[in-house]
Order: structure tokens, then sequence, then C-alpha cells
């Protein structure tokens, strides 16, 4: 059982995990897929950097100080976040983990993918959360959007409650081996009058469907939120100037919860997620 | 005001019916996210008083409502005026946004 467990080792995840190591607590940082943070060439806006520095190093530089200090920090893809009574239970593609605290550092993911028809049938035949909405696909056909993990675990919660599940990648190349079935074409459209019918693929094909559920890439905090009933504003987390989430021993902090997207920023909430997550499990 | 428990029974009665709004929190017992929504339906209750009734639908005993009213995801939150539909929330939402909504 750790102390905290951290998702997202970028500049929130790992200023969150500084914080809450130098207080003594146990603490995870488990990360997967691109940070925000390795994509820039060049920072050259952050404090300290004379001759600014490279986005990537400045990514692997964060995770080797949390490392020295005695952070465990592990490369595996979160699928889930459970809270099972007052502690969290966090799922990898590799473990599963138990955490008396969980702060979300995710990034800010896209959720919905660029298709026509998306948000006019939001909650009408799309859905965000395969445990959430699956029991209204009883033995209907469904497809899950998606080419990771992520998608297969969320076709594995639907499986024995549909009489269906594919996998649809838009185009994409699937990242992971699976028994369910694939189609790799892209998507044109999605169909419907009062809820989603077909989805059109590029060639003409039209593949009659009752449901869609999205989850592109790896599961962004957004994703984790909707599941466990966080507050979110759209792709956004609602936190309080605590970092806390409406979740008791839940926070959040970093691009994933809106505002301005700059590392500064990201840095000064991970410290604020880390020192509240102290202080709520001091006074457990 | 306290919170009723909405049924296929009552629906016409206390929903369709009413005179004042009517908040609907359409639910289930093993919607994990459900249970987050459900104290502030309860707090949205006690702070607005007798200007609407508010309510909750176990979706999984009331089936019938749930396709009429084509919910697919839940917990889905609906303001009902006149017996007419005018605003529907999916996810867990913040009490503020609602009752924004329901004085409307
Ligand atoms: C091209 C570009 C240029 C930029 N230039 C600047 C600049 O000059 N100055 C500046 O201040 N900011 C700049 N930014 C913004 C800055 O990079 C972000 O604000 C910052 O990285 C946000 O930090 P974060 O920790 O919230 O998220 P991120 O840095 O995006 O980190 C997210 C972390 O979450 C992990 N993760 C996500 N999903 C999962 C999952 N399911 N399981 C496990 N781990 C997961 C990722 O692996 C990653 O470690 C730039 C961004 C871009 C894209």
């Amino acid at each position: 059982m750790y102390d905290v467990i951290i998702i997202g080792a970028g500049p929130a995840g790992i200023s969150a995990s500084l914080y809450a190591k130098r207080a003594n607590m146990s603490v995870l940082v488990l990360y997967y897929g691109e940070s925000n943070l390795e994509k820039a060439t060049e920072i050259e806006n952050y404090y300290g950097f004379a001759n600014g520095i490279s986005g990537k190093d400045l990514y692997e530089n964060g995770i080797k100080q949390a490392q020295n200090i005695g952070v465990d920090v592990k490369g595996e893809e979160v699928l889930h976040i459970e809270k099972v009574q007052s502690n969290f239970e966090v799922t990898t593609s590799n473990e599963k983990y138990t955490g008396k605290s969980v702060i979300i550092a995710t990034g800010n993911k896209k959720l919905k993918p660029d298709i026509d028809g998306i948000n006019e049938f939001d909650g009408k035949g799309i859905s965000y959360c395969a445990i959430c909405d699956g029991f209204f696909y009883r033995k209907k056909n469904v497809v899950v959007i998606g080419n990771g993990k992520y998608a297969v675990s969320e076709a594995n919660d639907l499986q024995n409650i549909v009489s269906n599940v594919k996998i649809l990648t838009n185009g994409l190349k699937m990242q992971t081996d699976t028994n369910f079935e694939i189609n790799n074409k892209k998507i044109k459209r999605i169909l419907g009058d009062t809820k989603v019918r077909q989805i059109e693929f590029e060639d003409g094909e039209i593949l009659n469907i009752d449901g869609i559920f999205v989850a592109l890439g790896e599961a962004g905090g957004s994703d984790f939120a909707k599941k466990m009933g966080v507050i979110t504003n759209g792709d956004s987390i609602n936190v309080d100037s605590n970092m806390s989430t409406n979740v008791e021993g839940l926070f959040s902090c970093g691009n994933v919860v809106g505002g301005l997207l700059q590392v500064c920023k990201a840095v000064y909430e991970g410290a604020e997620a880390g020192l509240s997550a102290v202080k709520y499990i001091k006074s457990k | 005001m306290s919170v009723k428990a909405i049924t296929e029974e009552n629906f016409e009665q206390e929903v369709l019916n009413s005179e004042k709004p009517v908040l609907l929190d359409f639910y289930a017992d093993w919607c994990g996210p459900c249970k987050m929504m459900s104290p502030i339906i309860d707090e949205i209750a006690e702070e607005i008083g007798e200007t609407a009734v508010v309510g909750k639908v176990n979706s999984d005993d009331n089936m019938e409502l749930a396709e009429k009213y084509e919910i697919m995801s839940i917990p889905t939150i609906m303001i009902i005026k006149n017996g007419q539909e005018v605003k529907r929330f999916l996810g867990v939402t913040p009490k503020e946004e609602i009752i924004k909504a329901i004085n409307e």
C-alpha cells in the first residue's frame, strides 16, 4: 500500500511527488505515453534556465530528480482507478496497486475524435464509460473506438453484457494484441435519428450499430474521473484551490485541470496537490 | 423538501402533473458515479425547499421510464417543466449548474 499514487510524470505529477516524498510519504508515480513537455522543443520561459532547455530534457530530469529522493517511478499504463472503501485501487497494464490517496496529473488529452456526429449523439448512443453505461446496451451491437490497451479493457467490460463488440481503430494501427474483431478503416461519420444507428466509413461501407464507446489511446484524466463520479467540465477535472476533487482523497493538477497550460502552473499545482494529499493522509 | 422516489406508478401524478419544476436523477445501484451524484441531489432538495420537486428514479426498477426518456448513460439529471423535458445533464454535475437550470 502506497500513501500517494500519482498518475503522470510531467511537471505536475513529479512536482507533487517531490513534496509528498519530502513529507516522508511512500510515493509511486506511474507514467505511460507522451507528455506534452516532450513535444516542446525548447522551453524558454521557465524560471532559472538562462539558455532555455529542451522539453525532453526537462521531462527526463524531473523523473530522475524524483527517483533520486526515493520516489518509485514506473512506466506502466494506467487503465482503471477505483475507490474501494477509503482506499484507491489503480490497475495498470501490468499490475494492481493500492493507495491511500491518488493524484491525477495526466496532462490534457483530447477525448473526442474528430468524427462528424460525435457531439450530436453524445449520451444518445455515444459513451465514454463502459462500466457506467454498458448496461443500457444489453444484447445490442456496440463498437469501441480506440487502438490500445484501454480500448481492449473497455471492450472486456462490455463483452458479457452486449451481444457483440468490435474495435474500430479509425485508421490507426492497433497497438496491442487482442481477440476482439478489429476494423482498421477510417470513419467518415456517425448517422442516426434520436440515437446512433450507423457508422459510415470513408470507403462508403455502412455498419449498423446501437452504441459507440470512445476509448482512444491511453485513458485520460477525465476518463478516470467520469468512472469515479468526479465533477468535470468538458475534458477538464474540477478542483478547488487545494487541488481537491469532489471525491475524498483524490486530487488533480496540471494541464488536466485546465487554466494556463504552462510548466510553471503545472509545477505550482503539483506542489499544492502533493501537500494536500499529505494533509489528507495525516488527518485520517 | 425531501427527495421522492419516483416510479412508473407515481410518475404521472408527481412529475407530469406537477405545477412546480421537477428535477429527476436517473441512477442505478451498480453505477459508481451515481453514488457521487446522490448526495448532491440531496443538497439541492434541501436548498431549493418548496420551489421544485426533487426525485430519484431507479432506472433498473423503472425500465419503461428509462426507455421512454431514452436514458443511455447514468447518472442523467433531467429538469421537467409542465410535463416537458427542458434540460438534461449527463454525468456528475455541480450543484450550482443544476440549481441555475431549475430557476431559469
Ligand atoms: C509543442 C509544445 C510546446 C510547449 N511549450 C511550452 C513552453 O515554452 N513553456 C511552457 O511553460 N509550457 C509549454 N508547453 C506546455 C507544457 O508542456 C505543459 O503545460 C506541461 O507539460 C503540463 O504538465 P502536466 O504534468 O500537466 O502534463 P504532461 O506534461 O502532459 O504529462 C502528462 C503525464 O501523464 C502521463 N499519462 C497520461 N495518461 C496516462 C495513463 N493512462 N497512464 C499512465 N500515465 C499517463 C504521461 O505519460 C505524462 O507523464 C508546451 C507544450 C507543447 C505541446
